[in-house]
């Protein structure tokens, strides 16, 4: 798991994000793995939720609390990666209008929104061009030789721009394809609160995405939004038709090997 | 303030909805085809990226004038010889337009599609006072014979089948056939020939206006089976009923926008008709009634942003939860997107509070949207004043004030998510969660979870850490 070279690219905080914390910590591990392996002194400073829930609920005033509290968590590092696009997008996008331009506090998120990226960003865009040569080492388990069914976190694609970088890492990888048909333009019902509101609807709407999962006969759906990947893969379970299931950073830790 | 609204019922419609195959079958032809076509057509502009900045910023533009542009449209009508009344609210509208029809002894008004008239409920208004009025756009013409709402503000019928139609001609039109109107060619015939009496026989004709233009005191109607212009042209009365936020300043602003109206509605480069009118026809009048019902209300506040609206539907075409309830469910004139934005504004917060809740936030509406309307960030805002209002759910309110406050507090957060994942992982089976308690059994309703781990990642990682 250690790199000889691990620490001289940077320090890069993961934020952890309250779902994976709770639901995927695998998805942090392997996350760790592909930051250090790039080079990276990783660190997890004591840390909260986004606050996304609370600011897309209306509490504009619990997610400005939350907002501060991220920055001063992160302040010593030099990066902040996000396995996750729609928490990404709030610290990077909407952080930033918490607080009137001009202020102290919005000075201070501004500063963790400008070194906030989203994992496979992070990855793609800036471990990619770090000093630091990356060499992915033999091939090891799951995933196997695969078809990925890849689907885009809507907050990820449209407000950051998150498209090809996963998919270039992925197919980086031996031995792994992504699937056509999946549709990136649609979402997936999940929606944060929205699923648990409106179940009915919810449940419409993944089921159209789950069509689209079993139409690619892929091995494996994976995602880079674990709340989207819970709720097809949940979905998938009801219906009796589990798909296996991965957060694009398991897929890419256990591809490039070392041990969990 | 006035509008009919029954959004507060939009939880039990929704999940009614969405079970009912008759409606899911042409919302899925919808999410299939609108957005192939819309993308085909707006493709073929090689500038369609400044089509979409100029078109946001004539409309962001007027909306910051809006008082200017609309008194240079009242002088230019009067100069052409039209009459401008201002309506404070629907029932104002209504008023003026009876007041229009009883001094002209009217027996029978023709409609084109106008959802400002919807609005108000003008054709019941009218046929209160014991005037017909007659809708002539053939989906709206199908709804009102169903009594029915329209369903989409651009294909008012789309919720309703060929064989209903065809049941609704059987029921209403006393004429002699050959045996039943069956394809859709027959059933449009049949109403074309039902209609033509109607049209011709007309004492006043009212359509609503797709653009105002300032500058020339005239209006452009944008229709693709040319009643419109059979309903403004024939009688010698002709009323326009239409939104204070109609108003565009010049003809070239209005030509930007209609390079992308019907592209992104339909997917064509114009409309079939796209008509000019400026005044009455020779010895006739022409009025023009600008309806405010809630506009000026959303002037200088964060919502003002939603009247730079020109109703191409493109955000209902191209949004998940639309496509799967249909237009109906929100109970609202306005359905969608752009109508979750608007009904609260019209209709109250109070009883449309659900409807900026049922978006998952995807941000496809925003990314479709010819004039750049945020939409998402709307709806936050209205959540926002929801919750500011104590007219978020109980649970939900309570659930997020204590997420809030348990994010102060590091060790107590860390412990509190421990606890949660070591209860929902002794519960799960093989991972596998069926059913969980409170507001997560929303999730559980129709979803499994599952639970991979005992303990949370910062549990794992400070005890990896702590190891030597």
């Amino acid at each position: 798991m250690k790199d000889a070279k691990q620490g001289s690219a940077g320090r890069a905080g993961l934020f952890v994000t309250c779902l994976v914390d709770t639901l995927r910590p695998k998805v942090g591990f392997a996350a760790v793995e592909l930051l250090e392996s790039a080079g990276y002194e990783v660190v997890v400073p004591s840390q909260g939720c986004c606050g996304q829930l609370n600011y897309n609920n209306g509490d504009t005033r619990g997610a400005a609390e939350m907002a501060l509290k991220a920055a001063r968590d992160f302040a010593e590092v030099d990066y902040v990666v996000v396995p996750s696009g729609s928490c990404a997008a709030t610290i990077v996008k909407h952080y930033p209008e918490m607080f009137p331009s001009g202020s102290a506090e919005h000075a201070e998120v501004l500063s963790l929104a400008n070194k906030t990226y989203e994992l496979t960003v992070f990855l793609h865009e800036i471990a990619a061009s770090a000093p630091v040569e990356v060499t992915p080492q033999e091939d090891s388990d799951s995933a196997g030789g695969s078809t990925l069914a890849y689907h885009d976190g809507c907050s990820g694609l449209r407000e950051l721009g998150i498209f090809h970088q996963p998919r270039a890492l992925l197919e980086s990888l031996p031995g792994v394809a992504v699937a056509e048909g999946m549709n990136p333009e649609t979402c997936c019902g999940f929606g944060g609160t929205f699923c648990v509101r409106y179940p009915e609807v919810s449940a419409n709407i993944a089921d159209k995405k789950c069509a689209e999962v079993i139409a690619t006969e892929a091995d494996c759906l994976v995602s880079g939004d674990l709340g989207c990947l819970l709720n097809i893969e949940g979905r998938l379970n009801r219906r009796g038709e589990p798909v296996k299931a991965l957060h694009v950073a398991e897929v890419l830790a256990a591809k490039k090997g070392g041990s969990r | 303030m006035g509008m009919d609204c029954s959004s507060d019922r939009f939880s039990d419609n929704s999940a009614a909805a969405v079970n009912d195959p008759k409606l899911s079958k042409p919302l899925n032809e919808m999410a299939k085809i609108m957005p192939f076509i819309r993308d085909e057509s707006l493709g073929q502009l090689s500038d369609s990226a400044a089509a979409v900045d100029v078109s946001a910023n004539i409309r962001a533009h007027t909306l910051a004038h809006l008082d200017f542009y609309l008194e240079q449209f009242e002088r230019n009508v009067i100069a052409g010889g039209g009459v401008v009344h201002w309506a404070e609210d629907a029932a104002g509208a209504n008023e003026i337009v009876l007041q229009i029809c009883r001094e002209k002894q009217a027996r029978l008004v023709t409609k084109s599609k106008s959802m400002v008239t919807e609005e108000t409920e003008l054709a019941a208004a009218l046929e209160n006072a014991g005037i017909r009025a007659v809708e002539t756009d053939l989906g709206e013409y199908i709804v009102q014979l169903r009594k029915e709402k329209p369903s989409h503000i651009l294909a008012p019928a789309l919720h309703v089948s060929l064989d209903e139609v065809t049941d609704a001609f059987l029921e209403h039109h006393k004429i002699e056939r050959d045996g039943p109107p069956e394809t859709a060619d027959e059933l449009l015939a049949e109403a074309r020939q039902i209609l033509r009496s109607d049209f011709i026989n007309a004492d006043v004709g009212i359509t609503g206006a797709n653009f105002l233009i300032a500058e020339s005191g005239g209006m452009v109607l944008v229709t693709n089976e040319g009643n419109a212009d059979l309903t403004a042209c024939i009688p010698d009365t002709q009323i326009v009923v239409t939104g204070i936020e109609k108003v565009v300043p010049t003809f070239e602003d209005a030509g930007q926008l209609l390079r992308l109206l019907a592209r992104s509605a339909i997917g064509q480069r114009l409309s079939n008709y796209t008509s000019l009118y400026h005044g009455p026809k020779q010895g006739g009048e022409f009025h023009v009634v600008l309806v405010d019902n809630g506009r000026s209300s959303m002037l200088g506040t964060d919502y003002q942003d939603m009247l730079r609206c020109i109703r191409c539907s493109a955000c209902l075409n191209h949004c998940p939860v639309y496509s799967a309830v249909g237009g109906h469910a929100y109970g609202s004139v306005y359905s969608g997107p752009m109508g979750a934005v608007y009904t609260p504004a019209f209709a109250g917060l109070a009883v449309a509070k659900d409807l900026p809740n049922a978006s998952t936030f995807c941000g496809r509406c925003a990314d479709v949207c010819p004039v750049k309307i945020p939409i998402p960030k709307l709806l936050r805002y209205w959540r926002r004043d929801e919750f500011s209002r104590h007219l978020t759910a109980k649970p939900y309110r309570f659930g997020l004030r204590c997420w809030a406050w348990l994010n102060r507090y590091p060790v107590l957060y860390r412990k509190g998510l421990s606890m949660l994942t070591r209860w929902l992982s002794r519960r799960a089976v093989n991972g596998w969660l069926k059913r969980l308690p409170g507001v997560a059994g929303g999730w559980s309703d129709s979803k499994d979870l599952f639970v991979s781990e005992d303990k949370t990642f910062q549990q794992q990682y400070r005890e990896r850490q702590s190891k030597p």
